[in-house]
């Protein structure tokens, strides 16, 4: 009997979850922030939704001198910390019986031995059957390490049916170059189709609502286009500085760090065409097409703008500027905030800029896409009273509060026709006892179920290298990012960017 | 904003409705559906707050409607609250006297334009919800059998006899991960199911409907046991190999048990009516699942099914999966009652 024709399941029957067949997870990096606030509560809040398998093994990897029951309880404290749903006793102990630590180092042969001994150990008391997903919360300079050590102890391939994933984080490489490597590491062992390479920024959820909020409608397509768009500004903001990722973050700067992966996806979901099915590879396919046929500016120095947090205040917090930072030295040019305008060659978007900005320790933490629309070809009012009508536009709201907003003109009330732009909001619904997944269980969950829609795949990942690289070499040999007080919203060269087009930031 | 009217119409509520959003900054925006719990004095209170609850995953238009005494002349009076920790409105009306009889009148204009209804009994329901005037509004109608305070044991059978699609249940609804984990176990371990046994408290509405549901996908037969409870605890498929169980003796973990291998606690804590109705209000189509599940359950006449419990066991193997199949195929080609069984397909597995 196949699995197909098991007779409990009905494609009718949507109301069931899906839950992962028997499998185990093997984290690489416990000892890690993301581990303990991310990816263990997520685990936890999978297993509490009740969608891992009852069998669920998740193996520690590290250099601690632990045995299972410390990992245990450092599992136990980071679930307790900061899982999303209630603490279950009873959720715990179906965990807790599936934790394994192998304390080892990646040069060490012997620790990959005592980790297939491990697996193969699950597989027989947890009934795992072989599929087991190696989650790398490592540095990618690891990457040809702990991959290579994988494939020598023969950790890569499962018998028969069984299957054997990896996912990587971001960042995938630091350039082209770097990022050809890492995937030639990766792609010597695990076929494309068991690379899982996440993003947490873009969480599947927000792109399922792009989606659908494009294609799902008939009344924004018609006007999705250079006819009626004048613009679009992409902008991921943060309001804290680096904190604690100095060493990460010293030489990648704001570019590397989001917009060769966030930024960029974003703009291909808003911008690409229709794909022909939701199918992982139809929509890598237009997403691919729209990066493909990115320009970039001639003139770097006019389009693309750049800059570096000076001490100030930030929402009511005196902080410090980057350059004092822990780690950083005082003459680093790395930038904190960086703005770009693209061109999309296409017949949708010609001439139709896309702006893109992100910055840390800026006026407030907010991810938005807005699509600024043109304005009336005429206006039948007289001048003073149209004076305060800005453009339409449409916001899709990612973070904090996801949503779309609608900006229109409409009558100040009174016998004066005084026309104003006013809002129109939309919120998704969201916070729930149990049921609004975060990120990470979403990206977990596809990773044990095998499904890989909306994870980039190498050739996008290149080709996002390929539009960022010629400018942060450009920005690399031009000295010093311009400075910008804290809790603003970026250098002064970038609003002189946008000027020289004609337009302005949005305030998000 | 919390806004109190006596003895006021219809027309009133909804001007107070839309001062209050106006008032309150109108958080209201996107409510996606109007959700009606039918209730009374006595229960009011945690239905509500049920309601409210999920209104943070669904944001809604609540109307709690409370049918007070016959006695005394028509009166209406009505609580209507915007914000205070809800997404949505929330309008709480109690009727007296002769309205009591027309509850529609005073909701049919509180409704949201052009978006669906769901109504919910939280405790007592009409047995026949698709024909009471307010269940005629809605596209989805909730009863809950478990909570009924009347006649609890036949209650789901007798209102099965009148299913029609946007009907559901939540003994219906409490039985998702018990039938996810069961799938999950025939996933893992692909077997011939020759029987099946579900053991729960005595007259349990949800073990009445697994055992429907069972009995429909695996055709089998499925014995009905009865226990202390709480709730249902146990579910098991036999075959050859050995059983594919669910053994929860105390309404938190169950024992995962798969032919062969040792068997393993998993988390299956009962869950609360809020979490149920979220289940509900995420798809507002037909449940063709349910219905089938139901149907079974329809023919299936008043304890005949424990009878079943008693079929010696040489006649539990091969005659028998003929003789439910022929059973099946009874209801497949009877008249049933929705009307909309000629669209389904004729075989489901």
């Amino acid at each position: 009997m196949s699995l197909g024709s098991n007779p409990l399941r009905d494609p009718q029957d949507r109301r069931m979850p899906r839950i992962a067949g028997p499998c185990g997870l093997v984290l690489f990096g416990v000892t890690g922030d993301l581990a303990r606030k991310k990816l263990m509560p997520a685990v936890y809040d999978l297993a509490n939704r009740g969608l891992l398998p009852p069998g669920f093994a998740l193996v520690g990897f590290a250099r601690r001198d632990w045995d299972d029951e410390d990992f245990a309880q450092v599992v136990h404290d980071a679930v307790k910390e900061h899982s999303r749903t209630p603490f279950r006793e009873e959720t715990w102990r179906q965990l807790s019986e599936g934790f394994r630590f192998v304390r080892g180092q990646f040069d060490d042969g012997a620790s990959f031995d005592r980790l297939r001994e491990t697996v193969e150990e699950l597989d027989e008391a947890r009934g795992t059957s072989g599929n087991h997903a190696f989650y790398l919360s490592i540095p990618p300079e690891s990457f040809p390490a702990v991959v290579g050590q994988l494939k020598d102890h023969g950790l890569t391939a499962g018998n028969g049916a069984a299957w054997r994933r990896v996912v990587i984080e971001k960042p995938f490489g630091h350039d082209l170059a770097s990022a050809r490597a890492l995937n030639n590491v990766v792609s010597e062992v695990f076929p494309a189709e068991s690379v899982f390479r996440i993003d947490h920024y873009l969480g599947k959820e927000t792109v399922q609502n792009i989606l659908a909020f494009r294609f799902a409608n008939a009344m924004f397509e018609p006007v999705w286009n250079s006819n009626y768009v004048d613009h679009v500004q992409i902008t991921m903001a943060e309001d804290i500085g680096i904190g604690g990722r100095a060493g990460y973050y010293d030489g990648i700067g704001a570019a590397r760090d989001v917009v060769q992966n966030h930024l960029l996806q974003l703009m291909a979901l808003i911008a690409m065409e229709d794909p022909a099915s939701f199918e992982a590879r139809n929509l890598r396919l237009e997403k691919e097409k729209v990066l493909s046929s990115v320009r970039i500016p001639d003139r770097l120095d006019l389009h693309t703008a750049r800059g570096q947090y000076c001490a100030g205040w930030q929402g009511g917090q005196k902080v410090i500027g980057y350059l004092d930072e822990d780690d950083i030295s005082d003459a680093s040019n790395t930038e904190t905030y960086a703005a770009i305008r693209l061109d999309i060659e296409n017949r949708r978007w010609a001439g139709v800029p896309f702006y893109l900005r992100t910055g840390t320790r800026l006026g407030r933490r907010v991810t938005e896409v807005a699509v600024v629309f043109k304005r009336a070809p005429h206006l039948p009012f007289s001048q003073t009273s149209t004076e305060e009508l800005g453009s339409n536009a449409l916001v899709m709201r990612i973070q904090p509060d996801e949503g779309v907003t609608l900006r229109f003109g409409a009558k100040v009330p009174g016998t004066a026709m005084e026309l104003r732009d006013v809002n129109m909001d939309f919120a998704y619904g969201g916070a729930f006892v149990e049921s609004s997944p975060e990120a990470y269980e979403r990206l977990i969950l596809d990773v044990l179920l095998g499904d890989p829609p909306l994870f980039p795949r190498h050739q996008e990942v290149e080709l996002s290298w390929k539009i960022l690289d010629p400018i942060v070499d450009w920005w690399s040999t031009n000295g010093q990012p311009e400075g910008y007080s804290s809790g603003s919203w970026g250098p002064p060269s970038a609003d002189e960017m946008l000027a020289r087009d004609g337009r302005v930031w949005r305030r998000p | 904003m919390l806004i109190d009217l006596t003895d006021t119409n219809a027309s009133k509520v909804s001007a107070a409705l839309l001062q209050a959003r106006l008032r309150a900054g109108s958080p209201t925006m996107g409510m996606v559906l109007t959700f009606v719990v039918v209730t009374d004095e006595a229960n009011h209170e945690q239905a509500m707050a049920d309601a409210r609850t999920v209104s943070t995953e669904h944001p809604s238009r609540i109307l709690g409607v409370i049918r007070g005494a016959r006695r005394g002349r028509p009166r209406l009076d009505a609580e209507v609250s915007v914000g205070q920790g809800a997404s949505g409105e929330t309008v709480l009306l109690r009727l007296s006297g002769e309205l009591v009889d027309h509850a529609v009148s005073v909701v049919t204009p509180l409704l949201l334009p052009d978006s669906p209804v769901v109504v919910w009994w939280p405790t007592d329901a009409p047995q026949d919800p698709a024909s009471d005037p307010l269940g005629q509004l809605a596209l989805r109608r909730i009863t809950d059998a478990a909570a009924a305070t009347r006649s609890r044991t036949e209650i789901l059978r007798r209102r099965s006899r009148h299913y029609r699609p946007g009907d559901t249940d939540l003994a219906w609804t409490r039985l998702t991960p018990w039938r996810a984990l069961l799938a999950a176990g025939l996933d893992q371990h692909p077997v011939r199911i020759t029987g099946a046994t579900v053991e729960a408290t005595h007259g349990n509405a949800s073990a009445d409907l697994m055992a429907a549901w069972l009995r429909c996908r695996l055709r089998v037969d499925v014995e009905l046991r009865t226990s202390d409870g709480p709730g249902i605890t146990k579910v098991a498929l036999h075959s050859r190999h050995g059983d594919i169980a669910l053994h929860r003796p105390d309404g938190r973990l169950a024992d995962f048990t798969i032919p062969g291998e040792a068997d393993r606690p998993v988390a299956l804590q009962r869950r609360e009516v809020a979490e149920l109705l979220a289940e509900e209000l995420r798809r507002l189509d037909n449940d063709d699942v349910y219905q089938d599940a139901v149907q079974v359950l329809a023919m299936s006449g008043r304890g005949s099914k424990r009878k079943s419990a008693q079929v010696p066991p040489s006649e539990s193997t091969a005659p028998t999966s003929v003789r439910v199949a022929k059973q099946t195929s009874t209801r497949r080609s009877s008249k049933a009652p929705t009307g909309k069984d000629s669209t389904r397909k004729a075989t489901s597995s």
